[in-house]
């Protein structure tokens, strides 16, 4: 037990919370902004944590650990979410037995993200509890309060983060702390295997908890009001609620904690306890549309405050109801590759052939910015191979040989492997080229390893490395070439122009590790500490 | 109350501007401040604009600084002025390079410890409070050439 206050990130706000909630296995997916809260995890003491090779693998990991009795929680950042929501929606009929927390980090604004999608669409439509912390010290309460739900209702909780509350650091003073639980297994075949005999009462049961966790949120949930103004009321959740408070001192502050199930009784008490209401919330109107929905009187929020971060400026334009034109913020200097990047050779060379490139997610994707410019599509991660086959499968002769999937070694492992087998099995009639850029890590991220680099979240040896090529040959592509995008560049060039002419499935590993991760892994072998 | 004290840093990825807000916080932190910080980073590594907030006082409500709230803005380049001014409150203090002679700097990668001494000008914290910090943040063997840059920054 300690009562030092600390200065610390929301993700390591909730890497502590977690310990101290008596947790058995971190697991997730990297993903900006959550990424930090299982490396921060795994640097204290006695806590277990892996990545997983996608979102979904992790929450099915961490179904298993739940499963068995004791805790677990699972990171990912919102699009993740998208790829986990296959066993979401069933664990949420089955519930778990140990504690489960889905740490799920949205970008509103989109600081390093392809969508500013809004999780809390999920907790509605699959059922699962939602918290979400406006700041450190909430981070770390509120992940033990996801664990204390999880185990009263037997329901996995997701904690809702988002960009500012996993990056911003504010003052926590941690408190006590649980044992981690004995895993143990009992049988449970009715709870725990959803065919639809068994799925028609798992529904039924999982929505009488969420009445009753309604219930508990309306009488003792995590949701403060502050003031006691009589004119302007706002609910508001999150760091909202913050710029809330900052831009309208004078107002009576209703802080959403738990957002799904809504303590709608709750809410429309306070609506009536005042003389108008707001309500404040970054990205969808969904606390809105549900207060609407049952009968609450509140002013509907501009359409214009959807897109993007609020702060305090934004939250007063909204209680004052401007809808002019906001003015637009000076722009900075756009990120680039690396100098001395290894993608910054193959761009060059794709440049130069002239390919449609179905491109991927990961640095390379800043290919798409000048110089290069070489880049048509980008959609979601492992999206390349079969945007890329589709486009082979249509288009006339010529088009369809120029068109080429590049992805990254990370992407390939997360969600390339089933694209692969599609480009195998439904064969386009001019053969298909895909090009990984093996940099040996997973870049965007932080330089995280995954399968394919054959080390285990902390960077130790994990005793088998997952073979690109030997996967590739194996699953039946017709040629695999291997060659050094900077060292070999005519071999590379003549390899890509061969492919895109012949009706072969070929894939073309152009293996050249990121500069940063041979920086950081040289740190690891000097025994230097590193982030 | 006390107001909350508003200090906005603006600079490219990798200039070392997240490591000088830890240090300022970590100096207004031991003082007994609230303190939040917010930055955005993610991309930051491949040299893109970024910036970081660090707000203290009694109470600290929102970690961000809105346009027109900053009380210093620190930048890492005189070509961030531009971006970011809009950042500043109307009699708010600019600290940037060309307040020291730049050239002095024993190691260039000290530049934001030395923005920092320049900053320190303007606040009241006692010297060693800053020395303990830049020592707290940063591994040994850097100690010695940035307390020098600190200093040469602060004009002392
Ligand atoms: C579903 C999903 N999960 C996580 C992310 C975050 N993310 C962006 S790129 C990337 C992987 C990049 O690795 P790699 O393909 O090896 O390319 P590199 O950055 O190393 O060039 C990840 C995990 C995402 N965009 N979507
Ligand atoms: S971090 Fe690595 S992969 Fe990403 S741009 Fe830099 S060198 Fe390239």
């Amino acid at each position: 037990m300690s009562s030092e206050r600390k200065l610390m990130s929301g993700n390591e706000a909730v890497a502590l919370g977690t310990k101290h909630a008596g947790c058995a296995l971190g697991v997730g997916y990297p993903g900006t902004p959550s990424t930090e809260i299982l490396e921060n995890y795994a640097k204290l003491a006695d806590c277990k944590a892996q990545w997983a090779p996608n979102e979904k693998v992790a929450l099915e990991v961490g179904i298993g650990v739940a499963f068995a009795g004791t805790r677990t929680i699972v990171t990912m950042k919102h699009v993740g979410l998208n790829v986990a929501a296959d066993p979401l929606f069933t664990v949420a009929y089955t519930g778990v037995t140990g504690g489960m927390v889905l740490a799920v980090a949205d970008d509103p604004g989109m600081a390093s993200s392809q969508n500013e999608q809004d999780s809390r669409n999920y907790a509605r439509a699959a059922g699962v509890p939602l918290l979400e912390p406006a700041d450190s010290q909430e981070a770390y309460d509120m992940t033990k309060l996801a664990f204390e739900i999880s185990e009263r209702w037997n329901q996995p909780v997701i904690l809702r983060l988002s960009t500012r509350v996993c990056h911003s650091k504010t003052i926590v003073v941690p408190s006590d702390s649980k044992e981690v639980p004995a895993a143990h297994y009992e049988r449970d075949i009715k709870g725990r295997v959803m065919i639809p005999a068994y799925a028609r009462p798992a529904h039924k049961k999982m929505r009488a908890k969420l009445a009753e966790i309604e219930a508990w949120n309306n009488a003792e949930g995590p949701n403060p009001i502050i003031g006691n103004s009589s004119k302007l009321g706002i609910i508001a959740n999150g760091v909202s609620a913050l710029h809330a408070q900052e831009a309208a001192p004078d107002a009576k502050v209703m802080k959403l904690g738990m957002v799904y199930p809504l303590p709608m009784k709750a809410i429309l008490e306070f609506i009536d306890s005042v003389e108008e209401c707001i309500i404040i919330e970054e990205s969808d109107p969904f606390i809105q549309t549900e207060v609407q929905a049952a009968g609450g009187k509140v002013r509907p929020r501009l359409e214009r405050y959807r897109y993007g971060e609020l702060d305090v400026v934004r939250v007063k334009r909204i209680i004052d109801g401007d809808d002019s034109e906001e003015a637009a913020p000076p722009r900075g200097k756009p990120p680039q590759l690396c100098d001395g990047c290894p993608h910054r050779a193959s761009f060059q060379l794709l440049k130069n052939i002239g390919c449609t490139i179905t491109g991927d997610i990961g640095c390379y994707t800043l290919s798409v910015l000048p110089p290069f410019e070489t880049m048509d599509t980008c959609i979601c991660m492992g999206g390349s191979i079969g945007i890329g086959l589709g486009m082979r499968h249509v288009l006339p002769e010529e088009q369809a040989r120029k068109v080429v999937s590049v992805i990254g070694d990370g992407t390939f492992m997360h969600s390339g492997l089933t694209g692969v087998a599609d480009m195998i099995c439904n064969r386009p009639k001019y053969g298909h080229v895909i090009v990984i850029l093996d940099n040996g890590t997973t870049a965007m991220t932080g330089l995280q390893e995954h399968p394919g680099t054959g080390k285990t979240l902390d960077h130790n040896p994990s005793g088998k490395t997952v073979s690109l090529e030997a996967t590739c040959e194996a699953m039946g592509v017709d040629k695999v070439v291997i060659l050094d995008p900077s060292r070999e560049m005519e071999a590379f060039e003549q390899a890509v122009r061969d492919a895109m002419a012949s009706n072969d499935l070929t894939v073309i590993i152009a293996r050249r590790p990121c500069i940063l991760a041979v920086v950081r892994d040289a740190k690891i072998n000097r025994g230097e500490k590193v982030r | 109350m006390s107001e909350v004290v508003n200090v906005k840093f603006a600079g490219l990825g990798g200039q070392g501007i997240l490591t000088c807000t830890d240090i300022l916080g970590r100096v207004v932190f031991d003082m007994g401040n609230d303190v939040k910080k917010a930055e955005v980073h993610g991309m930051s590594q491949r040299g893109g604009s970024i910036t970081s907030d660090l707000r203290f006082g009694d109470k600290v409500l929102s970690p961000m600084i809105s346009a027109g709230q900053a009380d210093f803005l620190i930048v890492m380049g005189e070509d961030q002025v531009e971006a970011n001014q809009h950042f500043l409150k109307e009699g708010g203090i600019l600290v940037k390079p060309s307040d020291f002679d730049v050239d002095q700097l024993t190691n260039k990668r000290t530049l934001n410890v030395a923005l920092l001494g320049a900053l320190s000008k303007h606040m009241e914290f006692p010297v060693e409070q800053w020395m303990d910090a830049v020592r707290a943040q940063l591994p040994e063997r850097l100690h010695e050439v940035n307390e020098a840059a600190f200093m040469l920054g602060r004009g002392e």
